[in-house]
């Protein structure tokens, strides 16, 4: 079949417009995530949607929701449990952990079909169907319009938190609120790029972005670009050779990581 | 009206109190300076005047609330990657607390924020990436973002802290002038009085649960400084400098809003 027939194929739309809609939420969230440092508890988060997705195979209920519900509940998990940034890491890493094991026991109690289990690993979009795509649709809907309300007093209590408290912003539960929506966003990302390689939509655009300039706004443009081009050429390039769809979006992302730097390490020794 | 009033003001941990009967009021235009060792309860009043700490009994009033504070942290070492130019961060200190993106108004916000830069005179360096500036530059810039918003009250934590004495002039007379033109009242809490001694009207000192407020001459002099640290202290005046000689009132002080409440 020829690339352009393959792009005639449903499936192989649905994927395009899957991955076209998390790119834009990864993006958009990414230099938050990157400024607040948080790139440990998405990997964390993205577990815990994979124990979800893990649970829900058994359960036999829909993946998308099995792991919409594990990064959620992990995201509050990781907003009460670390309430000093300094047991933020420790924390992460100990419910990593048990979560991982448990969705892998979840697993090898799943009788059904293997490549169900593989995907919630390493991405499935092209198993991606229109009931999925909705959920997608709609939860990404739901991120944007609560990230717009809450983002300027977000972004103040990321970049400037002592300043933010004393002018009256909600720092603490604004940080908990953004946990849930990077949870929501992560389960997302494990429909199409799988657990372990959410941070590649996430984190490597956005600190790709944040290397070629100082400006926020400028910054998230080019973060929502990279990951647009990491998201769907990613899945444009697996097309014709039959690759993972999930190696090509991580090794798109990660040549435009290694460009901005070299771009970055140019500029500043310019100035 | 006061900008700041504290009627019998206590605050206590368990058994611990840090201060009791606190009445201070600092009225519009006023530079206090407030002075004390370690744990002597400088952030917390600070904290209370912010809302971020109840008191334990006593009235705590601030006129105009959060939104009308501009409070000065100390400078301290920014990643050098970090996203931020220092226009934003003025920005953030205009409307950062509002909610939503903040689309509307977007050149008035600008003429606005163009002015506070001007106006500590950071306009050459304001669209460099902040993490890459040096502490004094930051400082003028944290003193725009406080200017910013038209506080009526300024809280300044150890804003010249790190800073060398060019700088710490800099900053201080940037304070001072906003207060003089717009009858802004300044609480500064401090451990070095005398490169703000000039600007000071009066002085808050607190030591060890006691406290005494008075001009700089009524409470910086042996006789009261003995009696507040319940030990023999010297204070001596060198030139136009005040030296205190053992209380151990000079260490460093490494605290911050954040890392406090996280704590609490």
């Amino acid at each position: 079949m020829s690339f352009l027939d393959l792009l005639e194929l449903d499936f192989v739309q649905t994927a395009l417009i899957a991955a076209a809609v998390l790119g834009l939420v990864a993006g958009v969230l990414g230099p938050l995530v990157v400024t607040r440092k948080m790139a440990f508890a998405v990997h964390g988060t993205s577990e815990l949607a994979f124990t979800g997705g893990a649970a829900a195979l058994l359960l036999g209920i829909s993946v998308g929701y099995g792991a919409l519900a594990g990064s959620i509940i992990a995201a509050v998990l990781l907003g009460v449990l670390s309430r000093r940034e300094s047991d933020r890491d420790s924390v992460i890493g100990a419910i990593l952990a048990f979560g991982l094991g448990m969705g892998i026991l979840m697993l090898s109690l799943y009788k059904g079909r293997s490549k169900n289990k593989f995907g919630l690993l390493t991405g499935q979009i092209v198993g991606v169907d229109s009931t999925d795509l909705e959920l997608l649709v709609v939860s990404s809907i739901a991120v944007l319009v609560v990230l717009a309300f809450i983002y300027r007093p977000l972004f103040f209590s990321s970049v400037d938190p002592d300043v933010a408290i004393s002018r009256g912003v909600p720092v603490r539960g604004l940080s908990i609120v953004f946990a849930v929506l990077v949870g929501v966003a992560t389960a997302l990302s494990v429909q199409v790029v799988g657990a372990l390689l959410v941070l590649a939509l996430m984190i490597t655009p956005a600190a790709a972005a944040m290397r070629l300039t100082a400006s926020p706004v400028r910054a998230t443009v080019l973060s929502v670009v990279f990951a647009e081009v990491a998201a769907v050429g990613g899945i444009l390039l697996s097309l014709q050779p039959g690759l993972p769809v999930s190696a090509l979006v991580t090794a798109v992302s990660f040549v435009i990581y290694l460009v901005c730097r070299g771009i970055g390490a140019v500029q500043r020794r310019s100035t | 009206m006061s900008a700041i009033s504290l009627r019998g003001a206590r605050l206590s941990y368990g058994d611990r109190v840090l201060w009791d009967g606190l009445d201070l009021d600092v009225e519009p235009g006023e530079f206090l300076a407030v002075l004390g060792p370690n744990g002597s309860g400088k952030t917390s009043l600070m904290r209370v005047l912010l809302g971020l700490q109840q008191l334990s009994s006593g009235t705590v009033a601030v006129a105009g609330g959060n939104h009308a504070i501009g409070y000065i942290p100390q400078q301290r070492a920014l990643e050098q990657s970090m996203t931020l130019r220092g226009r934003d961060l003025v920005g953030l200190g205009l409307d950062g607390y509002r909610w939503g993106l903040g689309l509307r108004n977007r050149r008035e916000r600008r003429v606005r924020v163009d002015e506070a830069i001007a106006a500590v005179g950071a306009s050459r360096y304001a669209d460099a990436p902040l993490g890459q500036l040096s502490g004094g530059e930051q400082q003028r810039l944290r003193v725009a973002q406080a200017l910013v918003g038209d506080p009526r009250v300024m809280l300044c934590d150890e804003p010249l802290l790190s800073l060398d004495l060019a700088n710490q002039r800099v900053v201080s007379e940037l304070i001072d002038k906003r207060r003089r033109e717009a009858d802004t009242a300044v609480l500064f809490v401090t451990h070095e009085l005398n490169p703000v001694l000039p600007l000071v009207d009066r002085v808050l000192y607190l030591v060890g649960g006691r406290f005494r407020v008075g001009k700089p001459d009524e409470v910086m002099n042996s006789a009261t400084l003995s009696e507040l640290y319940r030990t023999p202290v010297e204070v001596v005046r060198v030139r136009d400098q005040i030296l205190v000689v053992g209380a151990g009132a000079c260490e460093e002080q490494t605290h911050h809003l954040a890392a406090s409440e996280a704590a609490s």
